[in-house]
């Protein structure tokens, strides 16, 4: 049974529609994130699902039961905040308590969650302080543990992370994902963070302007993206568009991309991947979307194996991140990234042999925007 | 304090010293009244008729004092303004405590439970501010009589907590607006109501602003004379107006040393709150602006 449903919830704020039409489902002990440019309406679902503001059409439902007109408390939802928001007059200790104080646990009972969840992340030793008096990684625990000790049906987490630095974030995903493997929690989490998404979800959702535009598994999202927006906005850093025109009849199909002051390159569509709907667009101009990840070093001693189409460029630029390079090179009317090995010994300004793997390309249609391949 | 840096010439110390010479005979000059009600209060009447106004007394006395608590004739009781001091605190007290707790309601509903609008209510409530006092004098007399109220303290403590609930309200409107939306809200979800999420998260961290509402409002009701001439009886009347009574009540010569000392006795407290409490006053006013 779906533990979590939006139901063509709309959200207006006087004449500002911030939510318009959302729908989604997850199961029971699913991780779902969300993610989307700022100001799309993410924290406004967040409020919504937990009820501290109403919806303005639609319905929510929480295992089953229609909770759209239920107060937050009614709800049985746990929620982390971005700015934490702990209390600054209570200590660790009642903090966490506090919502169980609320829901007239017995005492005993109440403090022996606090033990479990201050066991479970380790903040055993800082239940006496007050919140001003620990870091933000403490902080950060704190609010989690506040979220944990009760046992709700659904936690949300707005950006928990967004405030730590690069270290401290990358341990709290990999607790994060701990953790939820070993409660089996149903949990819906914001962020900004590629990688928290691709490595923490079961299921994406990428919203834009109070819309969700696709719905689906971290591979889903990042491999068959709906249209560019969702293609450009997941994968860092983000995916190439390069314009060119469809040729070709049935079975095979070629990109022409236009290049000023060079010969036309001409990329081959790989047959298996749909050239027959293709064909019917022969002559139309298309967006052809390219992974960096896509390109790789031209390699002379794997040439009978390599699969995909071989191209050379100029560099222009030479960005070593330290796990890979990052290139810039001109292709078509504009120029790419694209992402080599570390050992790839390249300067700036000179030619570069390099594949692209069209078996992952993916094209649009240049004015809608939309996939066609 | 000397986290400053500055010049250290001779030019530079002249400068300093006509700036602090300034300074300190500005500070006397506002200081003086003060300095001469004091040093009047404490001399016997035959020094003050023959001395002077600045002389230090000679024959230092406490009569004064004793007479304007106990004896010295208000129209047409002569009890002193001992009891009328203990009616102004029987008073502010009461209005104080009510209009701040009012007032600390009012800016938490106005802030983190807001409804359709609320900014309207609040920008209404601001008019109280800028009423005169002169302008409601009327239709309150006609509420209190209507409520039965008329001379008597609860009449009195009500006018005030009336008109003192704009101000009060402003504070704590203002200083609950810096406090995190996310705070009530990480409330709701524990289940907390309205009044638990006053009592137990807002209100433990709003002792800044209880300070200042409590001194604004202690001072200003302690100081009124208007509302306590218009709206007290004989028994019920502040020290104010008693103050003004004693002055006023021509019997024989002027008592100036009585005068002063009951002058003295009616501006104590509040001077005393100042003293005691004026830092907190200043602190909780910028409270809202800084974090931390
Ligand atoms: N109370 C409100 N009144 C009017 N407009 C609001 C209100 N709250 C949010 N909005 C608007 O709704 C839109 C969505 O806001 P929301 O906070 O949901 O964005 P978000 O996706 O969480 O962004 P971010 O990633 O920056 O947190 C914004 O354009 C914002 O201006
Ligand atoms: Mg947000």
């Amino acid at each position: 049974m779906a533990a979590l449903d939006i139901e063509q919830v709309r959200k207006e704020f006087g004449r500002e529609r911030v939510l318009k039409d959302v729908s989604l489902s997850i199961e029971s002990g699913q991780f779902l994130i969300l993610v989307g440019p700022s100001g799309c309406g993410k924290s406004t679902l967040m409020n919504a699902i937990a009820g501290l503001e109403p919806v303005t059409s639609g319905r929510i439902l929480i295992d089953g039961e229609d909770v759209t007109h239920r107060t937050p408390a009614e709800r049985d939802i746990a929620m982390v905040f971005q700015s934490y928001a702990l209390y600054p007059s209570m200590t660790v200790r009642q903090n966490i308590s506090f919502g169980l104080e609320m829901r007239k646990v017995p005492k005993a009972e109440r403090e022996q969650a606090v033990e479990r969840v201050a066991d479970l992340l380790q903040i055993s030793h800082l239940l006496k302080r007050k919140p001003a008096q620990l870091s933000g990684g403490q902080r950060q625990r704190v609010a989690m543990g506040r979220a944990l000790a009760r046992e709700p049906k659904v936690y949300l987490f707005d950006e928990p992370l967004s405030n730590l630095d690069a270290k401290l974030r990358v341990d709290m995903r990999t607790e994060i994902k701990k953790l939820h493997q070993r409660l089996g929690t149903t949990i819906v989490y914001v962020t900004h963070d590629q990688v928290e998404a691709m490595t923490l979800a079961d299921k994406i959702a990428v919203m834009r302007d109070g819309h969700i535009l696709q719905l689906g598994s971290p591979d889903e999202v990042y491999n068959n993206p709906v249209d560019m927006f969702v293609a450009g906005f997941m994968g860092s850093p983000s995916m190439n568009f390069i314009k060119a025109t469809l040729e070709g009849g049935k079975g095979a199909c070629q990109l022409r991309i236009a290049t000023p002051e060079e010969a036309d390159l001409v990329l081959p569509w790989p047959s298996a991947r749909g050239a027959d709907e293709l064909a019917e667009r022969a002559g139309q101009t298309v967006i052809l979307g390219l992974r960096p990840e896509h390109f790789s070093e031209e390699d002379e001693r794997l040439t009978s194996q390599a699969e995909g189409t071989l191209l050379t460029a100029c560099v222009s630029v030479v960005e070593p991140t330290g796990a890979d390079i990052l290139l810039r090179l001109p292709l078509g009317q504009g120029e790419v990234t694209a992402r080599v090995g570390p050992k790839c010994a390249i300067t700036a300004g000179e030619r570069l042999a390099l594949r692209v793997d069209m078996d992952r390309a993916v094209l649009f249609d240049a004015d809608s925007e939309h996939r066609i391949a | 304090m000397a986290n400053v840096i500055r010049r250290r010439g001779i030019k530079a110390r002249v400068g300093r010293g006509v700036l602090y010479a300034v300074l300190i005979t500005a500070a006397l000059f506002y200081a003086l009244p003060l300095i001469v009600m004091l040093m009047t209060s404490f001399k016997p009447l035959s020094e003050i008729t023959a001395g002077s106004l600045l002389s230090l007394p000679q024959d230092p006395t406490l009569a004064p004092w004793a007479k304007a608590w106990g004896e010295a004739c208000t129209g047409m009781r002569c009890e002193g303004v001992g009891g009328y001091f203990w009616n102004s605190f029987a008073i502010v007290i009461p209005a104080v405590l009510i209009s701040t707790a009012i007032g600390a309601l009012n800016g938490y509903a106005l802030t983190k439970w807001r409804f359709k609008g609320s900014e309207l209510v609040f920008a209404l409530m601001l008019f109280g501010c800028f009423i005169p006092f002169q302008v409601v004098l009327l239709p309150m007399a006609q509420t209190l009589g209507w409520l039965g109220l008329s001379s008597s303290r609860s009449g009195l403590v009500l006018v005030h907590v009336v008109f003192g609930i704009a101000f009060t309200t402003l504070f704590f409107r203002n200083f609950y607006v810096g406090i995190p939306d996310e705070l009530v809200s990480a409330a709701k979800l524990d289940g907390a109501g309205f009044f638990r999420i006053f009592w137990r998260i807002l209100l433990p961290v709003s002792a800044p602003i209880i300070v200042v509402s409590i001194i604004w409002q202690f001072t200003q009701i302690w100081n009124d004379f208007l509302f306590g001439v218009a709206f007290s009886g004989h028994s019920t009347q502040p020290v104010t107006v008693a103050l003004n009574n004693l002055v006023n009540t021509s019997t024989g010569v002027s008592e100036y040393n009585v005068n002063m000392a009951a002058a003295m006795i009616a501006a104590l407290p509040t001077l005393l709150v100042y003293v005691l409490a004026g830092k907190y006053f200043v602190r909780g006013l910028t409270a809202g602006s800084v974090k931390g």
